[in-house]
């Protein structure tokens, strides 16, 4: 698959990615800011950098989709003010804690986070503002749901500070909907998708899902183009994971369902792709096409390997806790259940369950199996900003198992770092085992070996007892 | 030959119960140190007895007298059934009748101490007891003999049976002659022992006794009215069985004047005492002092001990001829006491007696460790079980996939699964165990090759040792004579069943109205793996099916190897008949086709003879495997399963390029189970 017209172009469209996050910034004067791209031309955040993204969790949904496994609760009765008041305690407490001096972008996920009223949204972000540099114009995402995002609330989450919606419409096939689940129909999915854009032109994003039990290539082909004209400039293709514990796995296990086919997925995939590059899109990641540069920067840092808040119920994050003297970056997960998570909130001012530290080689994983997900993969100048002793070509040069990848057109190592083709972009999980064994090969062959010690304890402010220290 | 067990669970010792007879020497030793252990306590898994042995009092000055027992008071005779007709239920009873063991409600299969035997209903192990009982006024010396029930320990059986001069054969009233009835019947016949036919579980609601005897009398020629008809579980006629015993099996033909002729019919290895031989004495006499020499090693060795069995050891002074008992002699290992072999007085040499051979394995499998770690427990599991059992043939082997094993050699398919099952339950080692194959043969044309062997006929049990077939005059492979016995109505299903395993139909009589007896010449290796669970399958599990050692035939075979895209895969070469080389290259083709992961090219699986491809599976490459979503929550777990997967592509096989879990060989290796 790799032609070299198509190589060509994907290295156009990375180059323009990376120069148009910082015009995108000049011109609209929102997102990245100036000091972020003269410091930093890959534009991600090194280890210990002081600036982060924000994820907020809204734990709540309506209705559990057949599908869905997240962490998510359908709540009795809802008491939001309490709700609020942790998030934002929470929020307060974990910024001072990372002690980052800017938040770039600020995700409200969930859960059904449009369910929650703009109000809170706008109380969480003040809390931000009011401990960090939250720069006016930075990316704020909000998972909505077509059913609980009418025109007039989405307007409210506007004025609250929203200033990126991406839609979970999943489907333009009623049937399709009902199967997972869905308390919408097409019709009112297209009818939120016009009013966010009316609202959020250039930054409304939409969610559309294949591999669904049954499906077909050429109907689903069908609805991407639908969408396609009516889509703003994101668009994020999901293929279905069937996970187990949900109504559409126990389906499939007793036979009501066919187990969708991993060869027509395969097929939609990469049919989907091709569909996208001709309407323009990039496809900047495994999983989301953009065009007119509006990719989402907040997951753009995930796969960066920057630092991460987590706040709500369940919420992870992955941050060096500098402001109590921390030094190594931290794997953090809040606690799952939301009443649980409030009382320890409400006690102990934040609700992180569990703490790792993550080694030196855990990190480089990270950094490693994160960046090739997106469509520049790893540059040089990044992998070096995270390891300057071991380069990419001490790593990955010499070994018999990427020139391998690399003759069968899967895997590129040259002079601006290492990343998939296009074909093998769509079986990354495959290579990612390969490279990890090598990486962890040079990693104990590299010379002299490093020992840090590390001192967890010293970087919990108080109420010990509820931290799990987890050292693996 | 399967051995008892040193010290452990399920010896004999542990069952022991209060022996009573007392009528003959007042008070026995044994009675009171076994005592505590009342079979009751056995039941509970949780209480385990150290067994007590006879030595701990050597030093007790009463011992039996054995010179009252002249020859005509004695009888030598075993019980043979097919599985489950109640041989261990009557042997229990006629323990009970003498007073030999007390009479509860727990002598269940006295005589079957492994696990194994009493789970599978069948005796693996020879057992002796020796029985008093009092008939019109003389007391007889009653040893009753308990031989293995199958066909794999014929031999033993065989040997067990020259030791005496009659059988029962126990037919059940229910089920009627099965094959292994046919087998054993002939065994005993060809040894021209006295055969008195009962006819058990007369109790049963759905027994036939009458039609049973018209069987035996149109299969064996014995009389129907000859057959004892008895009810073991509820004791019916027991008694009657005891008086056929001395009434229709003659004493045996022995002479206390002549030097000392005994056979070897069983061992057992002791770790404090070494072999316990059991013997049986057809000439002479034998005590403690005396040099005896072995006629198979000519090793000559003093006596230390001798006894009865009762069925446990009790010391005596002397043997007599004609008498059964053990022997002990400073023997280390059970090769020394070799089942079947002659001992002799020293300096007074006799002719040895007929029928000795070594064992011979006709089934062998890989073994090995399913975790690398535990090798070295699984080794002495193996050391300590074949100490008792010398039949088991023992190579180390090594796979590149599956790690440092052994390649054993058994008897046959039950001796393999006893053995597998005896390692699992006694020693707890779980292992992998590979389809068994049989010992193929190739007689060599080339002058090279035959000089480098040595021999002109070679025996082959690795396929890697296949010689081509441009060096060989024929390949042959070993045949049996299979009995399958059946209701008529499955006749036509078992033959096409036959038909496909390369079976020639050698003989078909109704042994009743509505049961045939089938017998074919069947090559061994078609009916090793899963013969007899097709056979009880499609027969609703009333066909039954013995088999006897019938030599060699000429067979076409040939050697097959599995490619993974061209490169061959050494661990799956296998020698099989050209006949059956597709199906069961197609079958290994599809069988790794489910275990090879998807990877990023397509792989072929071939299975191959010579250059020639007989049957091809393909596994598409992967075309897609990426985690669709992966954002901040998913991190953390991807991470995980990755690492993992890292992990178990560690430990993978390269054939070629393509990787291969240890999995899929198991999976192709390993013995299907039972269906």
């Amino acid at each position: 698959m790799a032609l070299p017209g198509l190589r060509a172009r994907c290295r156009t469209a990375a180059t323009l990615g990376i120069q148009c996050t910082s015009k995108r910034s000049c011109i609209g004067g929102q997102g990245q800011g100036q000091d972020q791209s003269k410091t930093r031309p890959g534009a991600q955040p090194p280890p210990g950098s002081r600036s982060a993204a924000l994820y907020v969790h809204w734990p709540y949904c309506e209705k559990r989709c057949y599908y869905c496994n997240f962490n998510k609760y359908i709540p009795r009765r809802l008491d939001e003010d309490a709700m609020r008041t942790c998030l934002v305690q929470e929020a307060t407490t974990l910024l001072k804690l990372s002690g980052v001096q800017r938040i770039n972008s600020v995700f409200f996920g969930g859960g059904t986070p449009s369910l929650a009223s703009p109000y809170t949204v706008a109380s969480v972000l003040e809390a931000i503002a009011q401990n960090t540099h939250l720069p006016a114009k930075a990316e704020v995402t909000l998972e909505a749901n077509p059913t609980s995002s009418k025109a007039s609330r989405l307007a409210a989450f506007q004025v609250a500070g929203i200033n990126r919606i991406s839609i979970g419409i999943q489907s333009l096939d009623d049937t399709e909907l009902q199967l997972l689940g869905r308390t919408h129909s097409a019709s009112e999915a297209l009818g939120t998708l016009e009013e966010a854009r009316r609202l959020y032109p250039g930054r409304t994003s939409v969610d559309l899902m294949f591999g669904l039990p049954g499906q077909q290539v050429e109907p689903w082909l069908g609805q991407l183009q639908e969408l396609l004209s009516r889509c703003d400039d994101h668009v994020s293709l999901y293929q279905l994971t069937l996970e187990r514990g949900t109504t559409l796995f126990a389906q499939v296990q007793r036979g009501t369902l066919p187990s969708p086919d991993p060869e027509t997925a395969a097929q939609m995939y990469q049919d989907g792709r091709e569909v996208l590059r001709e309407a323009g899109f990039r496809q900047y990641e495994v999983s989301n096409f953009a065009r007119n540069e509006a990719l989402s920067s907040h997951n753009w840092t995930y796969w960066q390997g920057g630092q991460y808040i987590g706040v709500g119920p369940g919420a992870h994050g992955r941050f060096v806790p500098q402001g109590d003297g921390g030094s190594l970056r931290e794997a953090r997960i809040q606690t799952l259940e939301p009443d649980n998570w409030m009382k320890e909130v409400s006690v102990f001012g934040h609700g992180t369950r569990k703490r790792v530290p993550l080694g030196e080689l855990e990190l480089l994983e990270e950094v490693l199996a994160l960046g090739l997900r997106t469509d520049i993969g790893i540059t040089h100048q990044h992998w070096l900003q995270f390891e300057p002793h071991l380069s990419l070509w001490e790593v990955f040069g010499e070994s018999e198992e990427v020139r391998e990848l690399q003759s069968q057109g899967l895997l590129l190592l040259d002079p601006r770092g290492l990343r998939c083709s296009w074909k093998g972009l769509a079986v990354l999980d495959t290579i990612l085992l390969r490279l990890l064994l090598q990486l962890q090969n040079a990693w104990e062959n590299r010379s002299p070996p490093t020992f840090k010690v590390t001192k967890s304890g010293a970087a919990s402010p108080r109420g010990d007892s509820c931290f799990k220290y987890d050292l693996d | 030959m399967l051995a008892r067990l040193g010290p452990g669970p399920g010896h004999r010792g542990a069952w022991v119960a209060r022996a009573t007879l007392g009528t003959l020497w007042g008070r026995l030793p044994m009675a009171d140190l076994a005592a505590p252990f009342s079979p009751r306590l056995e039941k509970n898994p949780a209480f385990r007895v150290i067994p007590c042995r006879t030595h701990n009092y050597t030093d007790q000055t009463e011992r039996m007298d054995m010179s009252k027992f002249p020859v005509e008071n004695i009888r030598n005779f075993g019980i043979i059934a097919h599985v489950d007709h109640g041989k261990s239920t009557l042997a229990d009873r006629l323990l009970e009748l003498t007073g030999t063991i007390t009479k509860t409600d727990h002598n269940k299969q006295v005589l079957d101490k492994l696990q194994v035997e009493r789970e599978r209903g069948i005796t693996v192990k020879a057992q002796t007891a020796s029985l008093f009982y009092n008939y019109k006024g003389k007391v007889y010396l009653l040893n009753l003999i308990d031989t293995p029930g199958h066909v794999d320990f014929s031999y033993e059986v065989s040997r067990s049976l020259s030791a005496c001069q009659g059988v029962l054969l126990v037919v059940d009233a229910n089920e009627g002659i099965q094959a292994q009835t046919v087998a054993n019947f002939f065994l005993a016949f060809e040894a021209q022992l006295s055969i008195i036919p009962v006819i058990n579980k007369i109790d049963l609601k759905n027994a036939d006794p009458e039609r049973v005897g018209k069987q035996i009398e149109k299969m064996f020629d014995i009389p129907s009215d000859d057959c004892i008809k008895i009810s073991a579980k509820l004791g019916t006629n027991v008694e009657k069985v005891l008086q056929a015993v001395i009434e229709r099996i003659a004493p045996p033909k022995a002479n206390r004047e002549n030097p000392l002729k005994a056979l070897v019919f069983d061992s057992t290895f002791d770790q404090y005492r070494g072999v316990i031989a059991n013997v049986a004495l057809f000439d002479g006499i034998v005590s403690k002092g005396n040099k005896i020499v072995s006629a198979h090693t000519e090793k000559i060795y003093e006596v230390n001990e001798v006894g009865i069995l009762s069925p446990d050891e009790q010391l005596t002074q002397k043997l007599y001829a004609g008498q059964v008992g053990y022997l002990i002699a400073g023997m280390k290992d059970v090769t020394e006491a070799q089942i079947g072999d002659t001992l002799y007085l020293h300096k007074q040499p006799v002719e040895p007696l007929p029928g000795f051979k070594s064992a011979k394995p006709m089934v062998f499998a890989g073994m090995y460790p399913i975790d690398q770690s535990e090798y070295n427990n699984l080794k002495s599991a193996i050391e300590k079980l074949t100490l008792n059992d010398s039949s088991v043939m023992v190579h180390r082997d090594s796979s590149l996939a599956l790690g440092a094993g052994w390649r054993l050699g058994f008897l046959g398919l039950l001796h393999m699964e006893v053995f597998n099952q005896r390692l699992e339950q006694e020693y707890n080692a779980s292992v992998i165990l590979t389809t068994p194959t049989v010992p193929y043969k190739a007689v060599l044309s080339s002058a090279k090759l035959i000089k480098e062997y040595r021999e002109k006929e070679i025996t082959i049990i690795n396929p890697a040792q296949f010689p081509d077939k441009s060096k060989v005059t024929e390949y042959l492979e070993p045949v049996v004579l299979g009995t399958i016995i059946t209701p008529d109505e499955y006749t036509g299903k078992i033959m096409t069943l036959c038909l496909a395993r390369r079976a020639v139909q050698k003989n078909m009589v109704f042994i009743d109205q509505n049961r045939v007896m089938l017998k074919y010449l069947f090559p061994l290796n078609e009916i090793v793996v899963d013969f007899y669970d097709s056979l009880k399958s499609l027969s609703s599990g009333y066909a039954s099916f013995d088999y006897e050692d019938a030599g060699y035939q000429t067979a076409d075979l040939v050697k097959m190897d599995i490619l993974l895209n061209g490169s061959p895969v050494e661990e799956l070469v296998t020698i099989v008949h050209k006949e059956k080389a597709h199906p069961i290259g197609k079958a290994i083709c599809e069988r790794l086709k489910d275990t090879i992961p998807r990877q990023l090219f397509e792989i072929a699986i071939q299975a191959a003879i010579g250059s020639k491809i007989i049957a091809r599976e393909t596994v598409k490459a992967y075309r897609k495997n990426v985690l669709a979503k992966c954002y901040g929550g998913d991190i953390t777990r991807k991470m995980k399963l990755l690492k993992r997967q890292a992990e178990g592509k560690k430990r993978m096989r390269k054939v070629g390029n393509i990787e291969v879990p240890k999995d899929a060989f198991i999976k192709v290796l390993k013995r299907q189970p039972d269906k």
